[in-house]
Parts: structure tokens; sequence; C-alpha cells
């Protein structure tokens, strides 16, 4: 494994709590963008020899996290003209220590598992719980349906590092099949948006809550 | 193999294209009912070629990936479950067309016919299936697309409370099933029944854990008491031709579980008692239910609870007699089990679609609203008739072959088993033949009421008979059912390889040593028609001139009515008064008050004791308590992912806390 993919794990750590700290929605896109780009850098970093099929993960990664999703959401922002995520259920202080909090429990947990010997000094399987808990943190905490949006974002780049470990055994199309999902997920949620906005006049999903039976 | 693949490719595709045709009714179940009768008469071959002697078949369907192969495969145990399945399939899909298109333009009938093909396609895959997991999933399909035909008639509230009980009963027995193959596969690390069969011997606790779990998952399809509630229900409410099938086979699946169950399991001493016990119980409460049913469906549904408990009293015999190691008790209670269940498919076959054609004619199955029928539905009264004798046991039609080897059986049991075990033998004889007279009585109530007498309502006076196409497969199944009488040696030869799968081959070899006895008793049988036959030419000739019509002595009141007759709750209330008063039908008497003369009422109502006194309470007990919960459901979306949050972290911190996972 490269030496650099540790360096670049603690920076998608840094970037979750840049997610979880701000309230601004412009720089938690740009975060979730970054997050995108570093780990289409970590595909091609992690092994050693560099293949066809690595490249290929590396660039539909970063341009679907980084360029495409992103450039949605921010459009959804500007068509919706709303700038910052307004009372959060958990205030940005809590929320960042929650997930400090779950970072470590996350570094302690991996601790325990009985991991291949290549993985088991790295930060991958950490770095990949920690992420998940922390989108999972935003989709519990944050109100507005872009921030949601995000919080499954980032909840599905906890899932891709986790899938890193297993790089050379997944098959190229099984990586490709998890994309095009999370694309079609991210899409059918664009399109929700633009309902909730107009039904609702707001993007404020606990107004959903009207829906129940 | 192949014939039985082309039955379900074939029931499918005409299934799909009746829903296709759906715009013109007479096509669409028309296509459907081809379809069906030509898959039925593709997959009878393989099926009576297996049961008479040939090979087993086997074939490898699909790879599952995780699941392992799904294989499908016919041995005698499949094909002694496959023909009756077939063969009343094929009979109650060229029945139904004619039923169903009464309801032409009221009701789309491609849906129908295409449920009706998946219900059939769906059993011959659960009696083929050779691995758990496409065994549950063709109890399911089966199961839903029962549920699909039951709920025909959803505009009537009774109808959809039906399919309702019903689809709650299939899947908490599906529950125990997943549990029983689960616990299986942990045992046998395999899902394929061939793994199950070579898994190294299993201790006792576990068996009977298993046994259990198969009484129970399967007893809800088959109809144990007290996992029943859902028969009548659903028998009641569904098309006839769908009530016959699925008194006549999808319950006998129930069955066909439960002993492909027990293949895999090391035979115990206990288990021959603990099934006469279920099928005693069984047996009497479904016929007492049965005599004061109002519905004429209802009472052919709790008699089918009987009959069950009937073959689950000759398997008890027979598995009994196996573990004893006593051969000729064991061979009679099989036989007696295994051509009781025939017999049943062929006489509950006739009944239900009798029962369906008088419904049909007369537009009620309320038999205080029938009356008469024996002179406007000829056709009809006869096959209820026939069905009526042959469903009591008595000679010369089939029930009585099957009845009589179950006796023998328990007698035999009696004189063998020595001790209690004797005494329990001996002791069901005399259950068995009080539920034999009761069945008499039950079915002589049920057809007198309907037949004979003047019509109770308006609708039953101007009942008409059914055309051909429902008369025709009545007579097919009561001439079977006299076949049957008559070749029971024939029969019983068919059964041999069933047997011997089951019970071993010692008990097979004192099967076929009874044969030639039962072949004596076709031809006793035989004599007896002619000798009917004889008495009934004799006494045409005798009473040759028409009886003339006059009216009955009416104690001086000059306008008597139909509705004055003996009613069938007056029939049956002579029994009812002597049962505990748990069991009685409920009488609810609005009885007038005041001093002026008001409005006023009394009512009974036949619903099942155990939904009425156990079940609803214990439910409605338990929703109570399940309401205080009902706060955790907010609508709120973070809040039900809040919930997830917080079990992923708290089974992280488990697993983390309790050493972490093995590696």
């Amino acid at each position: 494994m490269h030496a650099a993919v540790d360096p670049l794990l603690v920076l998608v750590l840094l970037l979750n709590f840049q997610l979880l700290g701000t309230s601004r929605l412009r720089s938690v896109i740009f975060s979730s963008a970054a997050q995108g780009v570093l780990l289409g850098v970590m595909a091609l970093l992690v092994h050693a020899e560099v293949t066809a099929a690595s490249v290929l993960v590396m660039v539909s990664t970063a341009v679907v996290k980084g360029l495409f999703i992103p450039g949605m959401l921010l459009r959804a922002m500007r068509d919706n003209a709303i700038r910052r995520e307004v009372e959060p259920r958990i205030g940005y202080l809590p929320s960042l220590v929650l997930g400090a909090a779950g970072t470590g429990a996350a570094l302690l947990f991996a601790g325990t598992l009985p991991l291949a010997a290549e993985h088991a000094g790295s930060l991958l399987v950490p770095a990949s719980l920690a992420t998940v808990l922390a989108g999972f943190l935003v989709l519990v905490t944050r109100r507005k349906a872009i921030t949601q949006v995000v919080g499954y974002l980032v909840l599905e780049n906890g899932i891709f590092i986790m899938g890193l470990t297993l790089l050379e055994a997944m098959p190229l199309l099984v990586e490709m099949g998890v994309l095009l999902d999370l694309f079609v997920g991210i899409f059918v949620m664009g399109i929700i948006i633009n309902h909730i906005t107009r039904e609702f006049s707001s993007m404020d999903t606990a107004r959903l809550s009207a829906l129940k039976d | 193999m192949t014939g039985l693949s082309l039955a379900v490719g074939l029931l499918g595709l005409s299934g799909l294209a009746a829903v296709f045709l759906n715009g013109s009714p007479r096509l669409a179940t028309g296509v459907a009912a081809l379809g069906a009768v030509a898959a039925c008469a593709a997959g009878l071959w393989p099926a009576v070629s297996v049961l008479t002697g040939g090979p087993p078949l086997a074939m490898k369907w699909v790879s599952a990936g995780a699941f392992g192969d799904f294989e499908l495969g016919v041995d005698p145990l499949s094909a002694f479950f496959l023909v009756p399945l077939l063969g009343l399939g094929g009979v109650t899909a060229a029945y139904g067309r004619e039923y169903l298109l009464a309801y032409q333009g009221r009701k789309w009938l491609g849906p129908p016919a295409l449920f009706f093909n998946l219900l059939v396609a769906s059993m011959v895959v659960v009696l083929t299936a050779r691995t758990a997991v496409l065994f549950l999933i063709a109890w399911e399909v089966m199961s839903l697309s029962a549920y699909l035909l039951v709920s025909f008639d959803d505009e009537l509230p009774e109808v959809r409370r039906a399919g309702w009980v019903f689809l709650i009963c299939a899947h908490l027995g599906l529950a125990c099933l997943t549990a029983l193959f689960l616990l299986l596969d942990q045992h046998a690390h395999g899902l394929s029944f061939s793994a199950f069969l070579s898994a190294p011997p299993m201790g006792a606790g576990l068996s009977a854990g298993l046994f259990a779990l198969a009484v129970v998952g399967f007893g809800v399809k088959a109809g144990f008491v007290p996992v029943h509630v859902w028969l009548p229900e659903a028998h009641a409410a569904a098309p006839s031709h769908v009530s016959a099938l699925m008194s006549g086979v999808l319950i006998k699946l129930g069955l066909y579980g439960l002993l492909r169950t027990l293949t895999f399991l090391p035979r115990a001493d206990w288990w021959g008692p603990t099934l006469i016990v279920v099928g005693l119980s069984g047996a009497l409460f479904g016929i007492t239910l049965a005599l004061y049913q109002r519905d004429l469906k209802r009472v052919l549904a709790y008699s089918s609870i009987e009959n069950v408990g009937l073959v689950t009293v000759g398997l008890g015999i027979a598995f009994w007699g196996a573990s004893r190691n006593l051969p000729a008790v064991a061979a009679l209670g099989a036989l007696g089990a295994l051509l009781h269940l025939w017999n049943h498919v062929l006489m509950k076959g006739l009944l239900f679609l009798a029962a369906g054609s008088g419904v049909h004619g007369a537009g009620t199955r309320d038999l205080e609203r029938l009356g008469g029928l024996v002179k406007r539905m000829p056709h009809t009264a006869a096959a209820l008739l026939v069905g009526s004798v042959a469903i009591a046991g008595l000679p010369p039609l089939n029930g009585f072959v099957s009845e009589w080897l179950l006796y023998r059986g328990l007698i035999g049991g009696g004189s063998a088993f020595g001790g209690a075990g004797g005494v329990l033998s001996l002791l069901s004889v005399g259950v068995v033949s009080g539920v034999g007279g009761l069945t008499a009585l039950c079915f002589m109530r049920a057809s007198g009421v309907a037949l004979l007498g003047q019509a109770r309502s308006d609708a039953a006076a101007q009942a008409h008979e059914s055309s051909a196409w429902m008369t025709g497969p009545m007579w097919l199944l009561a001439a079977l059912a006299g076949a049957a009488a008559l070749f029971p040696g024939r029969l019983a030869a068919a059964l041999a390889g069933t047997i011997g799968q089951l019970f071993g081959a010692t008990v097979r070899a004192s099967a076929t040593a009874e044969l030639s006895g039962l072949t004596r008793l076709g031809e006793v049988g035989f004599w007896l028609w002619v000798a009917l036959g004889a008495a009934w030419v004799a006494l045409a000739w005798l009473v040759r001139a028409p009886a003339p019509e006059v009216g009955t002595w009416d104690c001086g009141y000059a306008a008597p009515t139909s509705r004055m007759q003996y009613t069938a709750r007056s029939f049956s209330q002579l029994f009812e008064d002597l049962l505990p008063s748990a069991l009685r039908a409920r009488a609810v008497l609005r009885a007038p008050r005041s001093y002026f003369p008001p409005a006023g009422s009394y009512a009974t109502q036949c619903d099942d004791p155990l939904t009425r006194g156990l079940y609803l309470p214990f439910i409605a007990s338990w929703a109570d308590r399940f309401a205080r919960l009902r706060w955790l459901q907010q609508g709120h979306l973070h809040m039900y992912l809040l919930y997830i949050l917080v079990v992923v972290v708290l089974a992280l911190a488990w697993v983390g806390w309790t050493g972490g996972v093995p590696p």
C-alpha cells in the first residue's frame, strides 16, 4: 500500500469534521466533493500496480462524486435560494463532539477486528467506520433536504473506503454498479427535493411528517 | 421431469395470456382453463410413472448463488401428492371457467384465472422442490395466490376478513417453517434436501424441537386443531372451484411438508401417539363444528379438518407400528391414511363442486335459505348425495375402504401394542367410530336440508341446473369415487413406493400383502352395487306412477309458508345441546323489554369457538400493550435514521466489548 494513503485518510476525517461543524451549505457540498476526489485518488494508490480497472474506478469516482453530484447540489441550492442550514436538531458544536467521539470509537473498534495483515496497521477501516458514522449523524441532525443528500453521500463514501480494502477481490462491474446506484439515488433525491419545495414551499424534511399515517 | 417443467411453463404462460386478454372474458378464461387442463395432463404422466414403480426423476434448474443449486425432483412421496393435485387441478380448472363466467361484466376475470394457474404451478413446485429455499419461495407463492383467490369477492366485508385471516395464519406458519429449515441448515450445513438426509445423526432435543415446529408450521396449512382457524373462513369465502382445490390439495400439502420433514429426522417412539392425539382432536373438533354450521361451504370446510384428522390418525398408527417393529399394523395405518387422503381429494372435490353448483344456481350458501334443490338441480343433487355417502364412510363408496383400513389398523394396534399404548389405540377406535357416526349425521343434515323439502327462499325456488361444463366435472369425480371403491387393490398397489419411502421396506412388504384382501373388498363392493342397482330397478318398477302432490296436515293452520319446515338448526339442535357451552353456536337474543311491543331479534352465530374465545381476546390484549409503543412512530425521517444509528452503534459496541469478531 502506498505511504500516502494514511495522510489522505486523515484529510478525509478532517473533512468529516468540516461537514459536521459548518452551517454554510456551500462549504458542506464542497467538503463532500473534496472527499469524493480524495477517494478516487486513493483507489489508485491502495494497490501497488496501476491497472486499467483501477484507473477507470478512480476517474469515474472522482468525476461522479467530485463533479456531477456536487454540481447538481449547487444548482439545487441556487434554484431554491438557500445558503444555510438553519436550526439543526443538534447544534454544530455538539455534532462536532459526537463526531469526534464516533471517530475515537471507530478507532477502538477497528482494533478488535481480525483484519488481513496488510490492512491491520492502516487507517482504512477506522476511517471508513468514522465516515459512515459522520454521514449518519448528518442524516439524523440536519433538516434541509440538500444536507440530507450530502449525509447520504458521506455515508456512501464511508462504505467506499471499506470497499478499498477489497478492490482487487471486488470485480470492476460491482464497483461501477455501486456508483451508478448512487448516481441514480441522488438523481431521484434531486427530483424529490424539487417536489418537496413545490408542495411545502420549503425544503425542511420535518414537514414530511404530515404524510405519516 | 420434462412433463412437469412443461406443465409449470404452460400454467404460467396461459395465466399471463389470460391477463392480456382481460378485455374479452370468455377468451381469457378459456385460454387459462385450456392451458391448465393441458398442463395437468402433461404433468400427470411423469407423476404416474414414478408412482407405478418408475425411477425417481431429478433435475437441476438454476444456480442460486449462496442458496445452492435449485434442484427439482420427483420421488414416490412427491408423486403421491402430485397425482391428486394435477387431477383435481385440471377438473377444477374446467369447472372454474364456467363458474367465473357468471361474474362476467361485473369483475375482471383475467387475474383470477392467472392466480388459479399460479396456485397450481406453485403447488407443483412445492412438491418437486429439493431445496429448502425454493420450497419456501414456492410455498409463499402458493399462499399468496390462494389469498388473492380467496379475496375474489372483495366487496363483501366477510370475504376481506377471511382473506386477511388466511394471510396472517399463512405467515405465522411460514415463520415456523423458516425457523425449521434454518435449524436444519445449521445442523446439516446445507439447504438441499439431500444434505438434510445425509446429515450426521441429530440429538433427541433438536429432533423433538424440529418435529414440533413442523407440526405447527405445516399444521397451519393442514388444518390441525387449534391452528385451523383460517380454514372455514377461507373455504367459505373462496370461489367454489378454489375451495375444492384448497380443500382437496392445498391443505394436504401441509401433510406433505410434515411427512417430508419427518423423513429428515430420526424416528422417535412418541411420534405415533402424538400424531394420533393431534388427529383425533382434529377429527372430533372438526365434525362437531361441521354439524351445526349454517353455511354449506363451512360444513364442508370443517369436515375437511375432520378428514385431515383421520389421515393424521392413520399416519400416527403407521409411525407407531414402524417404531415398535410391527409392520402389519404400520402397513394398515399407512394404507388407510394414504388411501383416505386420495379418497378425500375425490369426495371433498366433488362436494365442493356440488356446493358451488348449488350456490351458482340458488344464489346462497345458507342452509336455512336452500331446500328442494333435488327437483330443480337433479345433477347437482345427485353429486351432493354421492359425495355425502362417500364422506360418511358408507359402503359401497370409497370412503368406506380407507376408514375400514383405519379401523383395522387401530384394532390391530390395540392388540399388538399392549399396555397403555394398546388402550389408547382401542379408545381411538371408539373416537373414530363416533366421528364416523357424526359425519353421517352431519351430511344427512346438510344434504337433506339443502335438497329435500320446499325451497326456503325465492332464490332457491328459482334455482336452475348448471351447465354441462359444471356438472361434467362433478360426474367425473363421482365416477372416480365409485371406481376407487371398486378397485381399491389397484389403487393401493400404487402406494407401495410411498409407503416404502416413509416407513421402510418391511412395512412396504406387509402393505403389499394386504392388497389381495383389498381387491376382495372391491369385489364385495361390486356385488353391493349390483344389488343396489337391482333394488333401484325393482323400486322404479313398483313405483311407476308419479307421487301425487297433496298438502300435509297443517294442524289446522291454513296458511303455512315454506319457512315452516324443520330447519337445519332444528336438526342439529339435539346434538348441539349435548356440547359444552364453549363449543356451541352463540345465540344473540335481543328480547323486547318495554311495556308496548317493540322490535326484538334472535340470531345464532356459528363462528369458530377458538377464534372467538382464544385468539381474538389474546390478540386484543397484546395490541393494547403494543399501542403504548406508538410514540416511537413519529413520522420524522430523522428519528427513524436515529433508531438505525443507535442500533448500529450499540451492535458495534457490543461486538467490540465482547472481544471482537472471531477470525
